[in-house]
């Protein structure tokens, strides 16, 4: 299992500062919640850990090799997968194709190989389905394959979006408020889900609105605030953290 | 008369008005003064024309057709039935096997439309890919078709290479010119990626038109070699002849084997990992590049694949013509081509085919017509965005795709 460490990770927009001085780690096994009000720059850190957003300062080590300044393709490959908060599946594609895409970084068959049809590109082509029908499976969407993502109903599109993360075989997953949206009953689902996600050796780094979800099944939180961090520690400890409670609650 | 009628009846009116108003300056403003007969006979008929069509949606609305649509539909549901029983692949070889015995039934002019079909067929698949597959709308793709005309142009007028030598060689051409157009204008998405591609498309033929040491301007290129042959000749026991293929027979299976090349390769490729990732940056292109596809080679890649085939029919289209000149390689063909793409389906293979026959063998059929064709053309577009937004045979979904193919 791998660790994703930030340092001191600072990122400006002009005159509005981000995060400022960002410092946390995932942990092999881990499942890590990332709370805070909204614009703390939750998603930010996403943004950073991605490669979309370039940093003002700090380091971002992934597996101890620094990914700053690498595109976002090739910080997935090494093995950071994102769910977004706002869902961007391929909408016109359906559910297996969603994820056959995010096996491109894992395969290698060129233009050469797709117009000859060689043997090598038709063996990459059935393992690519056997590992989307896999993730599938996995995450019970076996049944809706052949859909086009867009006429899914919401919560299996968030699903979906999870499943198109996994299907990069990812060793780490960043999931932006995959509860968003759900009703008590999906959301509890998820929560099985993502406990599941971790037995197949992946950590998960999540931000989260849901405060039933975060304080169950994350092992440690991260507070944001404007850009800083105001308190780390396990669940009981944030809810009793007066820092915290003034943020959430305002003074 | 319910109330959504009495509407259809207004709007006919108002609409009636409108256009006399627009009619009568067109026609009625002569040199001899204002006139009015020549402008309101025109639109006594195309109000009649209206008049009949509103009456006719009327009574359709109202159920009056019933009689009509009920079996016509049930008729179109069986032979849809019929058309999902039968395996696509016979459909393919029927369809394939009219095109081989084509040539043989019908005369010259016939076969000249039919090459002209084929050899659009080709730049429509290449620009599909842009434009159907990585999204990507390139207004100047003709670019690619006229430096795989002027490629093979000069190789043979300068160099006598034959045409099957000068066939790949077009198509690198075409190739590097792709990325070398692509690499600047990548990074722009949307309408400015296709304002940028519209003028790369003109400096391509501003240049053509005007080097004159190289491509002798206006004046275009004479005496390109049709495509050769070596053929067994019996005359003097077995020997090998070169013979030219001047004849269009044998041009309309060269174009032939050339669109069945196109087809199978974009067939192949829109259903490989690389036609997934052009799909994927065309729904969404942050999402793509994050989910692991390079965004930036794949487009370069779209692009320089897209040129490939236009490059393939530029060759074939200087061998056939034995001239070219930039008067083929307009903007007006860039927006043809496009125009094929779009009223097809974007993305489906069967649709840019049908495209292509609408718009290159319909205009030859109403030859009378032809002052008109913009007019059609316009007209035509408008209804089918409004009818079918996503073409004559929209592209198929891979969910099914796979089914078919097991």
């Amino acid at each position: 299992m791998s660790v994703l460490s930030l340092e001191k990770v600072s990122v400006r927009f002009g005159g509005l500062q981000a995060l400022s001085q960002v410092s946390f780690d995932l942990g092999p096994g881990e499942i890590v919640g990332l709370i805070g009000p909204n614009g703390a720059g939750k998603t930010t850190v996403f943004n950073v850990i991605t490669g979309v957003y370039s940093t003002t300062g700090g380091k971002v080590a992934y597996d101890h090799k620094n990914i700053l300044g690498l595109r976002p393709h090739r910080i997935l490959a090494l093995g950071v997968a994102r769910t977004f908060q706002n869902i961007r599946l391929f909408q016109k594609m359906t559910a297996m194709e969603n994820i056959m895409v995010a096996q491109h970084c894992r395969t290698k068959a060129g233009v050469a190989g797709a117009i000859l049809r060689t043997r090598g590109q038709k063996h990459e082509e059935a393992l690519i389905m056997d590992k989307a029908m896999e993730v599938l499976e996995f995450m019970g969407l076996k049944d809706k394959a052949g859909e086009i993502a867009s006429s899914l109903p919401y919560g299996l599109q968030r699903r979906l979006e999870i499943a198109r993360a996994l299907g990069s075989e990812p060793k780490t997953l960043l999931l932006d408020e995959p509860a968003a949206g759900l009703n008590p009953l999906e959301s509890r689902a998820l929560m099985g889900i993502i406990e599941r996600i971790l037995d197949r050796g992946v950590n998960v780094l999540m931000v989260e609105h849901d405060m039933k979800v975060v304080m169950s099944i994350c092992h440690r939180i991260v507070v944001l605030d404007h850009g800083v961090k105001i308190a780390e520690g396990g669940p009981r400890e944030i809810q009793k953290d007066p820092e915290v409670i003034r943020a959430y609650l305002g003074s | 008369m319910t109330r959504g009628s009495s509407k259809a009846w207004i709007a006919l009116g108002v609409g009636l008005v409108w256009f006399y108003l627009i009619l009568w300056p067109l026609m009625g403003i002569t040199p001899e003064g204002l006139q009015f007969i020549p402008s309101l006979v025109v639109w006594l008929k195309v109000a009649a024309a209206a008049f009949v069509l509103v009456s006719l949606n009327q009574l359709r609305t109202a159920g009056a057709l019933a009689f009509i649509g009920k079996p016509t539909t049930a008729a179109w549901t069986e032979i849809r039935k019929i058309y999902k029983k039968v395996p696509v692949r016979v459909w393919i070889s029927v369809v394939f096997f009219l095109a081989l015995v084509f040539p043989l039934t019908t005369g010259r002019y016939e076969k000249d439309v039919v090459i002209n079909v084929m050899i659009y067929v080709c730049l429509g698949l290449g620009l599909n890919i842009v434009i159907g597959l990585a999204g990507l709308l390139d207004l100047g793709y003709i670019a690619f078709y006229g430096v795989g005309a002027y490629t093979y142009a000069l190789l043979s007028v300068h160099f006598q290479l034959s045409f099957w030598l000068c066939l790949p060689v077009a198509a690198v051409f075409a190739a590097v010119s792709g990325c070398i157009i692509g690499y600047p204008t990548l990074r722009m998405r949307g309408d400015y990626l296709a304002i940028v591609t519209l003028g790369f498309g003109e400096i391509v033929r501003l240049i053509l038109n005007n080097w004159m040491s190289l491509t002798n301007g206006p004046n275009g290129i004479l005496g390109i070699q049709p495509p050769g042959l070596y053929w067994p000749g019996f005359s003097s026991g077995l020997t090998l002849e070169y013979i030219w293929l001047k004849k269009l027979n044998y041009l309309y299976y060269v174009i032939l084997a050339l669109v069945v090349f196109t087809i199978i390769a974009v067939h192949r490729l829109n259903y490989s990992r690389i036609g997934r990732a052009w799909e994927a940056i065309r729904e969404d292109e942050t999402a793509a590049e994050l989910m692991g596809v390079n965004t930036f080679t794949l487009k370069l890649l779209a692009y320089a694949m897209g040129a490939v085939f236009g490059g393939l029919a530029g060759a074939f289209f200087a061998a056939r013509m034995r001239f070219v000149s930039p008067e083929s390689f307009t903007f007006l063909e860039s927006a043809m081509v496009l125009s094929m793409v779009i009223l097809g389906g974007m993305g489906s293979i069967p649709g840019v085919i049908l495209g292509a026959l609408a718009l290159i063998a319909l205009p030859e059929a109403f030859r009378g017509f032809e002052l008109y064709r913009m007019l059609a053309f316009g007209g035509a577009m408008v209804l089918m965005m409004i009818f079918r937004p996503s073409g004559f045979w929209p592209a198929k979904r891979m969910g099914q795709r796979s089914e078919e193919r097991g």
